[in-house]
């Protein structure tokens, strides 16, 4: 582990940080109050750094006896006002889906963080994105969804911190940031720049009922037109962050005839694809959608009127491609390549697909 | 009724009624949801009546259960988080951590402590979270319709165990405040009773001293109280009573099991105040 205090009193302007810690660092520069967290490989020295860094700054952290205990403690922490974050790797994060449900239905803000390691199950311990459909259409039961960001730099990651708390508040719910494995224990040149999202003053935090009257936080309604008045009131939410809060990087996309879909460190391999089928002529670009929910949707179904062909590139047996297919909505061939199981494609693997997927557009 | 505490003076006229009694304002006036004869009725009662005469309604930030008195919200004027089914412990973790200055409360069924929330409640006691527990023990599921609990008798007939719990297949019950009173992190645990008027007496008097450890920063409290259902036991409440009073309390002893307000903390090796953020959040509303 890197001592903080070399990292962050260094008067150079980027520094050498591994992903977890600087996730960490960033959460903390981002006005976190509280972290709750439990070990897991491969998000473990983000808890590490926490447990330095926080009680040193006055602030909270717990390592719980579960994800269930971390993120209920989030719940009970954030039901207060404060800003609060857990982070944890998959299999943990299906501990955190049960209080992800009842932070969504009560509206209650904090931000997770997901450094997602190849599985079902128990799974591995290598990267992964195979946790898409958890992230973005499940973990726990009911009608919700939570805005999620996917970095693809440890940069980036430490910028998407701020952003995650500020969304969280500002809709009321809560956010994850999902990251694979590599993003997580990868070090990487970053920048000490940080922000701290604005306060918010909530009429809804519990601090004691002296002189007004007392404040619930709940999900449950057992009338059932009741809970569908709070339902609806959660759609509309939702539709408010798919109008506002859509982020996705597009790369070398002006005069792209084929487009690589992919985030994370599966868009870093595209990259390097792309780079190299330049030279060779090949008009191809990337597509990297950086909020997997909201999906680029419309901006991806605009790209693809004028694409001969997109290849999707994930971590994962293919899940993201769903959304791109809805997306596309066969306007265009909508080819595939992922690895499982903590394996990591290939740069000259994905330029394999791509050529198989012009193949197939020009014999159209 | 117009009780007026002014009738208490010595001016009073003998024709004017005597003020024996006023409901805690904490209480609010709504009828509840719980069964004819319930105990909860009386727990809640005596919980606003400490919470009133300590003056910590103003502070108090309170955990509600999944179980029957998942909307113990609706009748006590606290404010109020829910909690998944026995999440409650870890909830009010949160809370204190992040608010050193509140009075932190759950309030939980058999269920919801004794079986799907054992994990929390061990770990909040073995950290000796300032935080006082409420565990309501009634020896069954009551809001799903009378299924087996961890507490429920051996014997005894359930939805779930319907021909009478049998330790073969279904386990013993638990005692788990016995089990808590082992960490050194409990402050104090007791288990009292909703039996008859004298039980009620003492069990508020252990409320109120949970109340007062978490006040002290003594660490973590909680008080078991013995109750009934009724309807879920198939009897009437003056039968359920006397279960309680009997076969209930023969497996569920009452009394204070541990103390350790008196003991030296740091002789015990534990510190007594947990790490807390001292001013990370808004202060409270005055």
């Amino acid at each position: 582990m890197i001592r903080s205090e070399e990292v962050l009193s260094s008067r150079r302007s980027r520094v050498l940080m591994k992903g977890n810690e600087a996730i960490a660092e960033a959460a903390i520069q981002a006005g976190c109050d509280a972290y709750f967290g439990y070990p897991i490989t491969p998000q473990a020295e983000l808890l590490e750094w926490m447990a330095r860094r926080m009680p040193e700054l006055g602030r909270v952290f717990v390592q719980a006896e579960s994800e269930l205990g971390a993120i209920n403690m989030a719940l009970g922490a954030a039901a207060t006002g404060a800003r609060v974050m857990v982070s944890s790797s998959s299999p943990g994060i299906s501990l955190m889906a049960e209080a992800m449900s009842y932070m969504a239905g009560s509206g209650t803000p904090m931000v997770l963080v997901n450094i997602m390691r190849a599985g079902p199950g128990l799974g591995g311990i290598g990267p992964s994105q195979s946790d898409y459909f958890q992230a973005t259409k499940g973990h726990g039961h009911g009608d919700y969804r939570v805005p999620v960001l996917a970095p693809a730099s440890i940069g980036e990651a430490m910028d998407l911190m701020a952003t995650a708390f500020e969304l969280a508040e500002r809709y009321l719910t809560p956010v994850m940031v999902v990251a694979d494995g590599i993003l997580g224990q990868a070090m990487e040149p970053v920048e000490l720049r940080f922000r701290t999202p604005e306060r918010h003053t909530f009429d809804w935090a519990l601090t004691g009922a002296a002189g007004r009257p007392a404040r619930i936080i709940k999900s449950i309604d057992l009338e059932p037109e009741v809970l569908e008045k709070r339902n609806l009131a959660l759609q509309q939410k939702y539709r408010d962050i798919a109008r506002h809060e859509v982020r996705w990087e597009g790369w070398q996309l002006e005069d792209a005839e084929f487009a690589i879909v992919a985030y994370g460190t599966a868009a870093r391999v595209a990259r390097t694809t792309i780079t190299k089928a330049r030279e060779r002529g090949v008009k191809v670009g990337l597509f990297r959608p950086i909020t997997l929910w909201p999906f680029p949707t419309r901006e991806l179904a605009r790209l693809s009127r004028r694409l001969q062909g997109i290849l999707t590139v994930e971590l994962s047996s293919g899940q993201m491609v769903e959304d791109v297919r809805l997306a596309v909505e066969g306007r265009c061939p909508v080819a595939f390549h992922g690895r499982m199981g903590g394996m990591v494609p290939t740069p000259d693997e994905v330029a394999g697909a791509l050529k198989a997927l012009r193949g197939k557009a020009a014999r159209r | 009724m117009n009780l007026d505490t002014r009738t208490r003076g010595p001016a009073a006229s003998v024709e004017e009624p005597r003020l024996i009694y006023r409901k805690p304002d904490v209480l609010l006036d709504r009828s509840t949801h719980y069964c004819p004869g319930c105990g909860h009725g009386v727990i809640h009662r005596l919980l606003a009546e400490v919470l009133t005469e300590l003056d910590l309604a103003p502070r108090t930030i309170a955990v509600a259960p999944v179980g029957c008195a998942v909307f113990a919200y609706d009748y006590l004027g606290l404010d109020f988080v829910e909690a998944p089914h026995g999440r409650a412990p870890a909830v009010a973790t949160g809370i204190r951590r992040v608010r050193p200055d509140a009075f932190v409360l759950t309030y939980q069924g058999d269920g919801d402590l004794a079986a799907i929330g054992t994990a929390e409640i061990v770990h909040a006691a073995a950290r000796g979270e300032r935080i006082t527990a409420i565990f309501v023990n009634n020896g069954i599921y009551g809001m799903t319709g009378g299924q087996m609990a961890p507490t429920t008798l051996l014997g005894q007939r359930t939805t779930s165990s319907p021909a009478g719990r049998d330790a073969a297949t279904m386990g013993f019950p638990i005692r788990i405040t016995e089990m808590l009173a082992q960490l050194p992190g409990v402050a104090y645990a007791a288990r009292g009773s909703v039996g008859n008027a004298s039980l009620i007496g003492k069990l508020k008097a252990m409320i109120r001293r949970a109340c007062e450890v978490q006040i002290d920063g003594g660490g973590f409290a909680l008080v078991e109280a013995l109750s009934n259902c009724p309807v879920g036991w198939g009897m009437t409440p003056q039968e359920s009573l006397e279960h309680v009073m009997g076969p209930v309390t023969e497996v569920f002893p009452l009394g204070v099991i541990v103390d350790r307000t008196a003991v030296d903390h740091a002789a015990a090796g534990r510190a007594i105040e947990p790490v807390v953020s001292p001013k990370a959040n808004p202060t409270p509303e005055a």
